[in-house]
């Protein structure tokens, strides 16, 4: 069911686009948690991008390098979250912005 | 040749670095023997070879080689610097004995021998040297020699701030000395006298560039012959030690402003513009200084001044193309001029360093050989018929005659004057009452033999040194020895002056007469009606003028120093604090003010972090990508 | 651009990126939480339209099914609520938009100027089970077996992070 007029811009300007909006999801929100689920984003829109590439290209390594980032992101959310409530436990907060010790 | 020179050095070395160790006669021997010895060789090498009329040359090694330049330590033994150099070891070794009971007292007494060798050495550099560049070396070395003796006694500030007073107007000298060498070396490419003035002799140079040489050259010799506008240092050198001022100001140092004029003979000779400045500015010295001499009332005081009278005096001489008459005074003053400075050391050695004429008084009683010693020597000076200055000074007076007969009268009027003032503090030195209330006159004592005898040899020579050079008067064998001798050494013939003989016997009688009426007056103003010279506070009018040295010094200090203090007043602040410190400290606190700056970017917000990481990583990107 | 491009493709794509803006600006973490989770469905649509079904698949499982129900729960234990949500000045927001956009802006340039290498039409046949499976665990093994030990370490971690200290009472702090 693949499409034959579509050009493989096209999944990169969607690819792109979602990554943008996930980062400016990233500077803009303040909740560590929403920030986090911004960062999944971004690494969904990568993902869509490799599987796009690797269809267009033939090589499937693309979609091999997919699962590996999802492995990665799911490591990383279990870390990041169990870090979050530490955080939470001695601040009380979820706000990023109260964590600034490490100032020059 | 070496030992000549290099023997003083040595005993320089000896007294400044073990002098502190060894008793003091032992060092004091060791100086004067060291000159003593350079004399002997002197002597030596003089009636072995520069009486013949052959030089005596010698390359050590090359200084410097830069480019087309090559400046050689190079000496020449020739009839002028050999002549040179026997006046200063000759006379220097007897200053030395002298000193060696003049200084017996004193603590610094192994310093004093060792600058006094140094200055000996650097005399011979400057005299012995057989190029510009010598000469300058040893004009510094002098300069600096004076300004070391001058401020012996260093504790006490006055004394260093004439030193530095010395140092600095000859400096200002020297300047002129250094720009008129630079324009020597553009014209004939070497500083080699020889090279130099067969240049000069064969014509091909501008006079305008031989004028402006002499007259940069003259004006060295303006700083360290003490001529007019920059004299002033020369009487306040005399805060130095006694023999100092025997040496340095009255025999050596000074005539090398003399010296440098006859050795450069071929230059002044071509131009007749910068010898007649010479001449003018000489005259002018020469009246001046003689009339400030006129109401000073310390020993040593008048002496400078008489000794600046009669530097001009010999720049006149100089002035009027009569070169062997100077050298002839030069060295004539040198005997008496030495012998009168170490007469009034003995003077204020035995009135227990009292220099006041005006506290003195009646000491021939109690001084005999000083008092003898010192009236042969002011008889010099003053030109007694027969003594050596009556020859020298009449020579002359008649070159200055046949040039230009107004000079001859100002030169005369300086002569009377000379007199005037050389009487006046005799009579009132060595007659009449002694006025000290302070000290008794039982103690008043003549000096040991070893300041004595040195006295005694300068005046047998101030008395027959003028049979060097006897006019024609006196039949042909024995007139004109000097001229002849130093005719070779100059590279044009020496004008004779033309005047009949009867012109000669009337310059001849003016001086006698003026002499006579010097004598004369002063005898009856201070010995028949027994007056004393009046204390400071009662000077009017002109006197009081002429005592204050025609208030030159306070001219100066307003029109040269304070402005130089005010610049560098300014610049210090100004410049120094503002602009220096301005830019220097402005380097420091910019990195400083610049990490506190840049460093609020770390303010531990990873917001804000994350959005510097995004912004470069779009720069980088786009970089990297366009 | 948009002429030809077939329908189904326009909707999701337009879909995935409402779903993502929604995540962006929502005020209550919950519903951030869920337009994730609908970005994600629209996502293995996409995946399912490059016939990489076994992809897709995964990606839902994984992503839709385990980490959102996750961060879901730690939402949920944190209690927070939209009232605890702390909200930044505008300035923020524009300078973040500024940001986001430039690096959009080089993005999207890089690929224009990368110009025609990319191939225009897409290859059958890859994305299916065989193929990938043949790939894993052949060239891809080492990698494979080191993300096991990656997960690994992440638990422990994980579960490390979490322990409460002697004499906390609290549940969470």
């Amino acid at each position: 069911m693949i499409f034959q007029n579509l050009d493989i811009s096209h999944y990169i300007y969607l690819s792109t686009v979602l990554f943008s909006i996930g980062l400016f999801g990233v500077l803009f929100r303040r909740n560590a948690i929403v920030l986090l689920m911004c960062i999944e984003l971004m690494l969904n829109a990568v993902n869509l991008l490799f599987t796009a590439l690797s269809t267009y290209m033939g090589d499937a390594d693309g979609q091999i390098f997919v699962f590996f980032i999802m492995v990665v992101a799911a490591a990383e959310a279990a870390v990041g979250l169990a870090i979050l409530v530490m955080v939470y436990r001695n601040t009380r907060k979820t706000d990023v912005s109260f964590l600034d010790q490490l100032k020059g | 040749m070496s030992f000549i020179i290099l023997l003083p050095l040595l005993g320089f070395l000896v007294s400044g670095i073990a002098g502190k160790y060894l008793p003091k006669q032992v060092v004091g021997i060791i100086s004067t023997a060291a000159v003593a010895l350079s004399f002997g060789f002197a002597l030596h090498m003089f009636l072995e070879k520069a009486v013949l009329g052959e030089a005596v040359s010698q390359k050590w090694f090359t200084f410097l080689q830069v480019g087309g330049m090559q400046i050689d330590v190079a000496f020449t033994f020739d009839r002028l610097s050999g002549w040179m150099t026997l006046i200063i070891t000759g006379i220097g070794s007897l200053i030395h004995l002298y000193s060696m009971g003049y200084m017996k007292e004193d603590e610094g007494y192994y310093k004093f021998f060792a600058y006094l060798n140094l200055f000996v050495f650097n005399m011979l550099l400057l005299v012995l040297g057989s190029n510009f560049v010598m000469l300058f070396f040893g004009w510094e070395g002098v300069g600096l020699c004076s300004y070391l003796l001058i401020g012996f006694w260093y504790k006490n500030l006055n004394y260093g701030k004439a030193a530095r007073k010395a140092f600095v107007m000859n400096r200002i000298g020297d300047l002129g000395l250094l720009l008129g060498l630079f324009m020597i070396y553009k014209e004939f490419k070497s500083f080699d006298y020889s090279t130099v003035f067969n240049l000069i002799a064969s014509g091909n140079t501008s006079s305008a560039t031989l004028t402006a040489i002499a007259l940069l050259l003259f004006v060295g010799a303006m700083g360290k012959s003490a001529q007019i506008p920059l004299y002033t240092w020369l009487p306040d050198a005399m805060a130095g030690p006694t023999p100092v001022s025997a040496l340095i100001h009255a025999a050596t140092m000074v005539t090398a402003g003399v010296y440098l004029v006859v050795r450069s003979q071929a230059l002044y000779f071509q131009s007749a513009l910068a010898s007649d400045v010479i001449m003018w500015v000489g005259l002018a010295t020469s009246l001046f200084a003689a009339l400030i001499g006129l109401k000073q009332n310390d020993i040593k005081k008048v002496l400078a001044y008489s000794t600046v009278s009669q530097l001009g005096l010999m720049f006149v001489a100089l002035g009027c193309g009569a070169y062997t008459a100077a050298m002839f005074h030069l060295t004539t003053h040198a005997f008496f001029k030495a012998l009168l400075f170490l007469g009034s050391g003995s003077v204020i050695h035995g009135m227990h360093h009292e220099q006041d004429i005006r506290k003195m008084g009646g000491l021939k009683s109690k001084m005999p050989i000083t008092y003898i010693t010192f009236l042969i020597g002011t008889l010099a000076i003053t030109g007694f018929p027969f003594l050596s200055g009556f020859f020298s000074k009449d020579e002359i007076l008649l070159h200055a005659f046949a040039h230009n007969p107004f000079v001859w009268g100002l030169s005369l009027i300086s002569a009377s004057i000379t007199g005037i003032y050389m009487f006046r503090m005799f009579f009132v030195t060595f007659h009449g009452t002694y006025r000290n209330s302070h000290y008794p006159m039982e103690k008043v004592h003549e000096s040991p033999i070893s300041m004595t005898l040195p006295l005694m040899i300068l005046a047998v020579l101030s008395v027959f040194g003028g049979l060097l050079n006897l006019p024609h008067y006196f039949g042909h064998t024995l007139a004109g020895a000097f001229s002849e001798f130093l005719a070779p050494m100059y590279s044009f013939a020496e004008h004779n002056p033309e005047v009949s003989a009867s012109t000669e016997n009337l310059l001849l009688g003016a001086a006698v007469a003026v002499f006579i009426i010097a004598f004369v007056a002063m005898r009856h103003k201070y010995i028949s009606k027994n007056n004393v010279p009046e204390s400071d506070e009662e000077m009017t009018g002109l006197g009081k003028v002429l005592a204050n040295k025609f208030y030159v010094d306070e001219i100066y200090d307003t029109a040269v120093v304070a402005p130089v203090e005010i610049a560098g007043t300014v610049t210090d602040g100004l410049v120094d604090d503002i602009a220096v410190k301005g830019i220097a400290d402005g380097i420091g606190s910019t990195p400083a003010m610049m990490s506190r700056g840049l460093s609020k970017i770390q303010n531990g917000n990873i917001e804000y972090y994350l959005v510097y990481m995004v912004i470069a990583v779009s720069i980088l990107l786009a970089i990297n990508l366009f | 651009m948009f002429n030809n491009l077939p329908i189904p493709f326009l909707v999701l794509s337009f879909f995935t990126i409402l779903c993502a803006l929604y995540v962006v600006t929502s005020k209550n973490p919950i519903h951030s939480v869920l337009a994730l989770i609908l970005t994600f469905f629209s996502i293995s649509a996409h995946y399912v339209l490059l016939n990489a079904q076994f992809l897709a698949i995964v990606n839902l499982i994984v992503y839709a099914g385990a980490i959102m129900v996750l961060f879901l729960f730690v939402l949920m234990l944190l209690n927070l609520n939209k009232d605890a949500e702390p909200v930044k000045s505008n300035l923020w927001g524009i300078a973040a938009a500024v940001s986001a956009g430039l690096l959009l802006l080089v993005i999207t340039a890089a690929f224009q100027k990368a110009g025609e290498n990319v191939m225009k039409h897409p290859v059958e046949g890859i994305g299916l089970v065989k193929a990938l499976g043949q790939s894993l665990f052949t060239r891809f093994l080492v990698p494979f077996e080191l993300s096991g030990a990656l997960f690994l370490a992440a638990m422990v971690g994980a579960v490390l992070l979490g322990k409460r200290d002697k004499g906390n009472k609290e549940l969470l702090g």
